[in-house]
């Protein structure tokens, strides 16, 4: 599993970039959790608004920083 | 897109963009209203191709502004289509205005008068579903 995080990079794309990874550590799944700084490339997704959250190249979810119970129910 | 981090966008404008007279003033209105900063324009192709940053991007809004030239109401359609309502909602041949082929010279007059529509629902306050 792939998950990105988009965003350029600030304090509430840091924190669901944490959570996401915490996630990933709580439920033992192997799965890379990747940053998406490019700004070009989160305007490809068609994202509108950061942070945004993204599973094997699917966007889950848009502006929000979800929590790592919210991460564990997308990714489980 | 995405160039404002973190500050979700309030309000997100679709529109058919249709090829007729009317879905081209649909169009020319909502580039007009986004160019006054009333909301922002997100592509319908886009929800309808299922892209899903797209989708996303519109779950999140939180008024989905919606345009359509005719009765067909392709806007209101593909946005049901995935399963989202609009906010706000303007059909311009309701609005007395006949459905035909685009010149190439747009009617000003009809896209100030669907501004004008669309600016006057906008104000209204919208019932927030409690999930
Ligand atoms: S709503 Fe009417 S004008 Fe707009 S794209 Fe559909 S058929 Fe064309």
């Amino acid at each position: 599993m792939k998950i990105e995080i988009l965003g350029t990079g600030c304090a509430k794309c840091k924190k669901l970039f944490e959570n996401a990874q915490e996630a990933v550590k709580n439920l033992g799944t192997s799965a890379d959790v990747v940053k998406v700084e490019d700004i070009q490339l989160i305007m490809n997704a068609g994202v509108m608004m950061t942070p945004a959250f993204a599973v094997d190249g699917k966007v889950k979810s848009v502006g929000k920083v979800l929590s790592v119970d919210e991460i564990k129910k997308i990714i489980s | 897109m995405a160039e404002e981090c973190c500050s979700p966008s309030e309000i997100l404008i679709f529109t058919c963009s249709g090829s007729s007279n009317v879905g081209q003033v649909a169009n020319q209105a909502a580039v007009d209203l986004q160019q006054e900063g009333i909301g922002k324009m997100l592509c319908l192709a886009g929800i309808g191709g299922h892209v899903s940053g797209m989708i996303a991007s519109a779950q999140s809004a939180k008024r989905l502004v919606g345009i359509d030239g005719c009765s067909v109401a392709c806007t209101k359609k593909t946005m049901e289509h995935v399963g989202l309502s609009l906010t706000d909602y303007v059909l311009i041949t309701a609005l007395g205005y006949e459905k035909g082929p685009y010149s190439g010279t747009m009617d000003k007059k009809a896209v100030d008068k669907i501004k004008d529509e669309m600016k006057k629902q906008i104000v209204k306050p919208i019932k927030i579903e409690v999930k």
